[in-house]
Formats: C-alpha cells, structure tokens, sequence
C-alpha cells in the first residue's frame, strides 16, 4: 500500500472515530503530565466535548453514500451510521454521570485515567459498528472489552470492585477465545477475514459436511458473544461486575456495551449466516433454519433475568438484572428476525429508548447510592417527598423499563411484539407469551421501587438536591423517554428518512 | 370546533392538574377546590355533547382523525398500511359512559375533601385518572384504547396504595397482577389483530373481519379467531370483574379510600362491560354467538355467588363489594342473551350500578368519617341520631335491591328478560339471586340503622355540601327508574346495529 492509495482513502468517513481517538490521546497525556494536585474532574467536560464534536461530524456524514475505506475493513453504512448515533448519545449521557459521581467511592486519584479509558472503549464500540472485517470487529471488540475490564476494577481499594474486574476478565477472556475459536472455523471454511467475501463464499455453500461445520461455527460465536451480551445461561458474571463496578461504569457496561454487543451479533448473523443456506438443496436460509437456537436463549434470558430480578434487594443488582431481561427481549427480534422485515428498526428504536430510560434509572439512583453510601432499596424511601422532580423522573423511567403505555419503552416493546407475532410460527408465538408472561413479572419488581418511592414515609424530610449537570441529564432522559413514547414517528421518520430499510447493509454480501 | 371538542374534553382535566401543580403542597383547601373546580370542564363539556345530541347533531361530526405512529417504512406500498392513528369518536353508547364518568368524576372530587394527606398528589392523579377513563371511552382504535387503559391503571395503582386503609399496599399488588394480566391478554390480541390485519382501527376492524373481501397480510384461521375472542372476553371480565377473577376487586373496595372506590365502582369496572360490547360484539360477533351459553352461566354463577357472599360479610364496605361481584354478574349474563332486551339490560344495569354503587361507596366515607369504623358489629341504631343518613342510606339500599321506579329495577328486570327469552332454567336459577340480594342490602342496612345503639353524641347527621352527591346520585337513580328511555334511546341505535351482524 503506498501513500498514494492512502490518500485517496476517504478519510472524513472516519472522522467521528478520529476525533474520538485524539480526545483519549490528548486526555491521556495531560492526564500523564499535569501536577497531582490538579483536580482531574473538569476532563470529563473535555471528554463531553470530543463526544459533541463526534456526534456532530456523524450528522454531518449522515447524507454521506455508503463508503468503505482501508480495503473494506472499515465500513460507513447505514447500520454503522445508526448504531454510532446510539453509541454517541449514550456515552454523552454517560460521562456527564461520571462527572457528578462523587469522589468518596474510591475513585479519587484515578479520575484521569476513567475518563480517557471510557473513551477508548466507546472507541472500540465505533469501530464495531464499523467493521467490514473479521479483523477489526475482533480488534474493535477487545479495545473495547479490555478499557472496560479496567473500568470495572477502577475503585482500587474496593474488595467488590476488584471482584467484579477480576471475574470480569476471566469471563470476558474465555468468551472472547470460544468466539474466536469459532470464527477461525469461518476463516477456514471461506478462506477470507472480509466480511463480504465471507458471505459469497458461504452463499454457494451446499455440501453437508460444511454444514455441519459452519453450524459448529455458529455456536460457537453465538456462545461467546451471549457471554459478553449477559445473556442466560451465559449470565453469572453479569451481577456481580455491575454491582462492583463504579457506577457510571455499570451505566455504561449496560448501554453502550450491550449496544456493542448486539452490533456484533447483528452484523454476523445478518451478513454471513443469512446468506448460507441451511439444508443441501438451499431452501431454506442458515439463520432462518437455526434461529430456534437464539429463541432458546432469548427465552431463557428473559424468564432468568425477570425471576432473579424479583428477590434483589441491591437496587444495582436489580438493575443489571433488568438489563439481562432486556437483553432477553432484544433477543426476541433477533430469534424471530423482526418478522422478516423489522428486525433493524426494531433494535434501533428499543436501544434508543433503552437507553434514556436506563442511564435515566442509573442517574437518579447513582446519586441517591452516593448520598446514602449504600445500594440498597432503602435509599429511594420517601423520595416523592424528598424529591418530587427526582421521583416524577425515576416513576417515568421506571413505568418505561416496565413498557407501560406512553413511554417509549413500550413502543419498543410493542415493536418487538409485532415482529415476533409476524413471524406466526409456533416458536414465535411462544417467545411473544414468554415476553409478555416475562413482562408482568417485571411490574412487580419495578413497581416495588415506585412503592418505596411514593408510599414509604422518609426518615428524614430533608430535600435531596440533584447537582445541576445530573438534572440535565435527567431532564435529557425524560424528554427522550416522553417524546418516543407519545410520538414514537420522531424517531421512526428519521430513521427511515436517513437509513431507508438498511438496505446497503443488508446487501453487503 | 367539532374538530377540537373530542381532544379538548379527554385533556381538559389537565387544566385542573396545573392549576393544583402552581399551588404549594400545604395549601389543603385551595388543592382540594381545585381539584373539584378540574372535574367540572370535562362535565360541562359532556352536558353540552348531550344537549346537541338532543338537538339532533350527529355525533360521529365530532370525529378526529390525526397521524401518528407508522411502524415499517412501508409508505410507498400502502399509505394505511401498519399506520396507528390518533383518532377519537363518539356515538350514543360511548357518550352515555362519558356521562357517568365526568358526573361520578364530580362527585368523587368532592368526596375526597375527607382525603387527610398529600392532597396535591392525590388530585394530580385524580384528574389523570379522569383523562384515562374518558379516553377510554372515546378510542377510535384498540392502541389508543390501551393507551388510556394504562393511564387508568397506573394512577389506579397509586391512588389505592397511597390514600387507603391499612391493608391498601397489598390490595395495589393484587390489583397490579391481576389487571397486570388482564392488560397484557389484551395486548396480545391487539398486537395478532394489528399484524394479521394492519389496522387496529374499530370501524375497518369489524369491516375486514366480518366481510371480508379485504386481502389480509396472513390470513386469520378460524381457529385463531375463536383464541383471540377468548382471551379478549378474559382480559374484560378481569376488568368487570365476573367469577373467579374477582378477588382483586374485592380487595380493592375493601382497601382503597372511599372517593377512589367510588371512581372504582361506578366507570372503571363498567370499562369491562364497555370493552366486552364494543370490541367483543363489534370484532368477533360470530365467536360472541359460540360463547353466548358460557356467557350467560358465567353470569348467572358470579350473579348467585356474590349475592351468597355479600350474605355473610361482616365488613359493609365487603358486603357492597361482593354485591358489586353479584351486579356485574347481571352485567354479564344479559350481555350474554344476545337480544335486544339482555343487551339494553346489561347497559342499563352498567350506567345503574355505576350511580348506585358510587352513592353506597360515598356513604361508606360518611359513615367512616364519623363513626371510624364500618364493621356491621359495631355500628347499629344509628337511625335515632343520624336519620337522615339511616334514610339515605336504606333508600340506596332499596335501590341496589332493585325496587321498582329506581334504576336497579329496570336494569334488572331487562336482563332477566332476556335471559328467560333465551334460557328459561338459567333465569329460574338466577331468581334466587334476587331473593338473596334483597335479604344482604337489607341484613346489613337494618343492622347499622336498627339495633343494638353505639353511636356517640358528637356525630353529626348529613350537612352541607354532602347533599350535593346524594341529591345528584338520586336523581339519576331515580330518573333512569321512571323514564328509561333516555338512556335507551342513547344506546338504542349501536345495539341495533351489533344485533344485525349477529343477525340475532
């Protein structure tokens, strides 16, 4: 490759990554230089700033045609585009938390390096999005894993935390070697790491022993990513490395990592199992054919994630386990593919609404945990009280994860609902009862948080004061939990206006 | 303006809910004329819906009709296709459960001035609670219905944890699950109908199913068909509520504070009744015909069990609770005649039942504010020092019994009628029950009014503004008793029309 053909690269598609990337590096140095006794939390407006200037410069590349440089290993498609705004708006949200998270945690002295490790893995989550390649997906994959995996452990002194990074690492270790181990059977069957020429290959396959293992195969990455995505029976380490870990970083490990997560799956299943076929005479497609295999899972997952969540009396725990029942419902697009026709949108619009309504949940309870020092349910007794706003904000992230009515949590998942109804095979049906079941079982758990909000009486009536940055992130939260549940067409216009039906990505084979 | 009147009456209660939000919280008397003066726009609204509806207006002039959800980006195929809109409509039969429910919402609004604590969020979710039922009432489509359904459950939720007596807590998780399931059945059937068909309008509903030369998207088999009604008429008697899905309501009535009961009582059960006659009948009139039978023994068990349990209560708010089981048994079997008089029966019994039960509910809060107590062992001879209470509370009595020239009477009457046209052993079953009824409103009235004296002196009769409800409830009481056309005429034109697609 000489200079001239990196040049002609088009190197604005990448911009978003690239600015990203000079805000860590830039962190990270002044983090490495500055006095010791310089207060290190004004870095997270700096890294708020890369995040806006990144989001920006994505809008901007929005009209952009669908562009692929460095010999297809980085592709600026629709899916990525989408996924990105997600990812972007998410991890905006997220520092702000960070920012207001109070020093007597443990993570005093180490302020400087979470901010610029945060950004490094929303670097690799971008670039997740991204990857025309098996190559970079993996790369993307690990930047992102192991930033996290330090994230977790960040309060140093904390028994927990160093738990939660520890289990953390040997889990994400073992699962990101049982996905390998399955995509090297890909390399081998297709010869090639490019994503699109994977698909042709696979697309001509017909021979029943490569089938057998290309089924092999699959398994095998779906196993290992169900590890990273917390999905049952894949689950265990999910709760305690939420609970350990600081909390803007549980935040984070369930938005912006589950965004990742699912990005990953998407763009595996979609672009090289859709494109095998299934049996010797290529009637049927491969995902179609094995998609039962993923309903297993997601109704595991969600009765797993719904059951556990019910005795939890550490709201973090309950929230991580929440999280993996809303992995469980996501899942449910995924085994029954939308329907055939909606599983993108479907996604898109439950991870938008996932995640005001979560890094919502998370705010209000990461102050309440800070200014009580404990994680358990007690700290939201008499908040109505305390806290009206607070209390009116968390009811309605609350009644959202819940998917009651006028929320967008419930478009999500009534959108969810219809692609698995579409679908109208037995399997379909039972994965809709199941989320359905699932989801009255959830009413119990989230509506107890509201009993404690509304009907316990405090022990003390001293107002709780929200720091002005986490009340706009609240006020962001609620707005956006409102807006797309009263008018969902918002979000659903846009995204249609500007990614069509996915169609460049769908056809990348 | 016809453009702006139906929206305009389901949101008007939220003028009330700012007023009462710009007030501090401690301002209890200034709350409490707010949250009544909120309920009196909707009413006012409703009263002049009626008035044109006199006049001889159509009320499907007053229909609406705006965009708003599009799931798919299939526009260039079909722009109706997948489209939820936000539409609303009127007709006789929704306007009469308008009607109850802006008046009871009054009525109730001034009941709760016994409400000790939080008025401000007690009266913010009253007027949500009052937006959800009228809109209920109004939905076009079966979304939106569920939208407002849910609003209703949510502040429900609330209002019985927050503002009852002791147990209230648990009576919320009952009620939680139980309409919890109840909302979710329904949701399913939406969603199925949504899919198969494309539309979760009522109108194109009815019309694809029922006639059928439209090309669905998957075609619904007969079997699937007979599952959805099914699970459609669990969802609504969850919600009426009939035998064996009671329980919850029961508890309810027991546990949450009078003016939230009455609200309880008299619209959100009728919600069931409502949803059952236009969804049930109006979408799978074929499956209604199939389930008639069961519909009607169904009624007639839940009419005779509640009437037996009502017997042996101890507790008056329990004895009208189980009589309230007993009374949306009548609800349900005359539903399940099928013929003109069972189905105008089951109306009536629902808009009498609703005014009788919030006059027994509010005095139930009368009776509790001064004596603090409503256990039948407790109370007795209250007759010599509170007449007028004694006598209102046996009139409301005679009313729930069913005595002729009250409400209770015809209702009753109409859907015996059409049970005896369509099952004569049912009916003569179902008679006991009437005997029951009068021998439980009469055990437990007689017991507070006669025997055995524990009153105290300080107790003071019916005064004041606690005329107001009994003086209105009477009135409807006693005016659907002596002229029931009024009311049949409202509801006469819709029963027709379900009765000729069941060619009944």
């Amino acid at each position: 490759m000489d200079m001239k053909t990196v040049l002609s690269y088009e190197w604005g598609a990448m911009m978003p990554e690239f600015i990203i990337l000079g805000t860590a590096i830039l962190l990270s140095l002044f983090d490495l230089f500055a006095p010791k006794r310089f207060n290190r939390r004004p870095l997270a407006w700096f890294a708020l700033i890369g995040i806006v200037l990144a989001f920006v410069s994505l809008i901007s590349l929005l009209p952009l045609a669908e562009t692929s440089i460095l010999a297809d290993t980085f592709r600026l498609d629709s899916f990525a585009k989408a996924s990105k705004l997600l990812l972007l708006i998410g991890a905006g949200l997220v520092i702000v938390l960070a920012a207001s998270h109070s020093a007597n945690d443990g993570l005093g002295g180490y302020q400087g390096e979470f901010y610029y490790l945060f950004l490094t893995a929303l670097l690799g989550a971008m670039m997740m999005t991204s990857s025309g390649d098996l190559i970079t997906l993996v790369v993307g994959l690990e930047l992102l894993s192991i930033s996290s995996y330090i994230l977790a452990g960040m309060k140093k002194k904390n028994l927990k935390s160093n738990e939660a990074a520890l289990k953390y690492v040997v889990m994400g270790g073992i699962s990101t070697a049982i996905t390998l181990f399955g995509m090297s059977y890909l390399y081998g069957l297709t010869g090639s790491t490019n994503l699109g020429e994977m698909s042709e290959t696979m697309a001509r396959v017909s021979d029943s022993q490569v089938l057998y293992l290309l089924g092999l195969a699959f398994f095998m990455v779906l196993v290992g990513l169900s590890f990273k995505l917390a999905t049952a029976p894949f689950h265990m380490w999910a709760p305690d490395v939420y609970e350990g870990a600081p909390t803007p970083v549980t935040a984070f490990l369930s938005v912006i990592s589950k965004i990742a997560g699912f990005v990953i799956l998407l763009r595996l299943l979609l672009s090289l199992f859709l494109a095998a076929s299934g049996d010797t005479f290529g009637t049927v497609a491969f995902l179609e054919q094995n998609r039962v295999f993923i309903a297993v899972l997601a109704g595991a997952t969600m009765i797993i994630g719904n059951v556990l969540a019910l005795r939890q009396q550490n709201v973090k725990r309950l929230l991580a386990y929440s999280g993996i029942a809303h992995a469980g419902y996501l899942l449910v697009a995924v085994a029954t593919l939308g329907g055939g026709y909606f599983l993108l949108d479907t996604v898109w619009f439950y991870f938008l609404a996932y995640l005001f309504m979560n890094i919502g949940a998370f705010a209000v309870f990461q102050w309440l945990a800070d200014a009580n020092s404990s994680e358990q349910r007690f700290i939201f007794v008499g908040l109505a009280k305390r806290s009206p706003a607070a209390a009116v904000a968390m009811t309605i992230f609350l009644l959202s994860l819940a998917g009651i009515p006028g929320t967008a949590g419930f478009i999500g998942k009534f959108h969810i609902f219809l692609g698995a109804l579409l679908g109208s095979t037995p399997t379909d049906y039972i994965l809709a009862s199941i989320l359905l079941a699932t989801t009255i079982l959830s009413y119990v758990y989230y509506f107890s948080l509201l009993v404690q909000i509304f009907f316990r009486p405090a022990a003390t009536k001293e107002a709780v004061r929200f720091p002005v940055s986490l009340m706009i992130v609240l006020l962001v939260c609620v707005v956006g939990t409102m807006i797309f549940g009263l008018a969902p067409n918002i979000a659903l216009d846009f995204l249609h206006q500007h990614f069509g039906d996915f169609t460049d990505f769908i056809s990348m084979g | 303006m016809n453009d702006y009147l139906l929206p305009l009456l389901v949101f008007s209660p939220v003028i009330g809910m700012i007023m009462i939000w710009l007030m501090p919280k401690t301002e209890e008397k200034t709350l409490k004329q707010f949250g009544w003066i909120g309920t009196l726009m909707p009413l006012l609204i409703s009263l002049f819906l009626y008035q044109q509806w006199l006049t001889g207006v159509s009320l499907s002039s007053y229909q609406i009709k705006w965009n708003w959800i599009q799931f798919g980006n299939l526009a260039m195929y079909d722009d109706t296709l997948y489209t939820i809109d936000f539409e609303l409509s009127l007709d006789g039969f929704s306007l009469v459960f308008i009607l109850l429910t802006t008046v009871l919402s009054m009525l109730a609004a001034l009941a709760s001035f016994y409400i000790k604590t939080e008025w401000k969020g007690y009266f913010l979710l009253f007027l949500l609670l009052e937006i959800g039922m009228l809109g209920v009432f109004m939905a076009d489509n079966l979304l939106l219905f569920f939208l407002f359904f849910e609003v209703t459950f949510v502040s429900l939720f609330f209002l019985i944890g927050r503002w009852g007596y002791v147990n209230k807590e648990k009576a919320a998780y009952h009620f939680l699950v139980y309409n919890g399931i109840g909302s979710v059945l329904l949701l399913f059937v939406i969603a199925t109908l949504f899919v198969r068909v494309g539309t979760t309008n009522i109108d194109a509903l009815t019309h694809i199913l029922n006639v059928g030369d439209v090309a669905l998207l998957a075609p619904i088999s007969p079997f699937l068909t007979d599952m959805l009604c099914i699970l459609l008429f669990i969802a609504f008697a969850i919600k009426l509520p009939v035998f064996p899905f009671h329980s919850w309501m029961v508890r309810v009535h027991r546990e949450a504070a009078p003016p939230v009961v009455m609200l309880h009582a008299g619209v959100l059960l009728k919600i069931g009744a409502y949803g059952m006659i236009r969804f049930g009948l109006g979408i799978f009139p074929e499956q209604v015909e199939k389930l008639a039978l069961l519909f009607m023994i169904v009624g007639v068990i839940s009419f005779l069990y509640g009437a037996f349990l009502a017997l042996v209560q101890t507790d008056l708010k329990l004895v009208w609770a189980y009589s309230s089981v007993s009374h949306m048994g009548i609800v349900f079997f005359g539903f399940g005649t099928l013929n003109d008089a069972g189905l105008q029966g089951a109306v009536f019994q629902a808009v009498s039942h609703g005014a009788i039960a919030a006059l027994l509910f509010f005095l139930i809060a009368l009776l509790y504010e001064r004596t603090g107590t409503t256990e039948l062992n407790e109370l007795g001879g209250l007759a010599e020092h509170l007449p007028i209470f004694s006598g209102v509370l046996l009139t409301a009595g005679l009313a729930a019994l069913g005595l002729p020239g009250m409400s209770g009477f015809i209702s009753e009457f109409m859907a015996f009628l059409g049970l005896f046209k369509e099952q004569m052993l049912l009916a003569i079953i179902a008679v006991i029950g009437l005997i029951l009824t009068a021998a439980y409103t009469l055990r437990a009235v007689l017991k507070i009014t006669f025997g055995k004296k524990t009153y105290s002196m300080t107790w003071r009769d019916v005064q004041g503004i606690e005329y107001v409800p009994i003086a209105i409830l009477f009135m409807v009481i006693v005016a659907i008793g002596v002229y029931p056309m009024w009311l049949g005429q409202l509801v006469q034109e819709d029963i027709t029309t379900w009765l000729l697609r069941i060619g009944g």
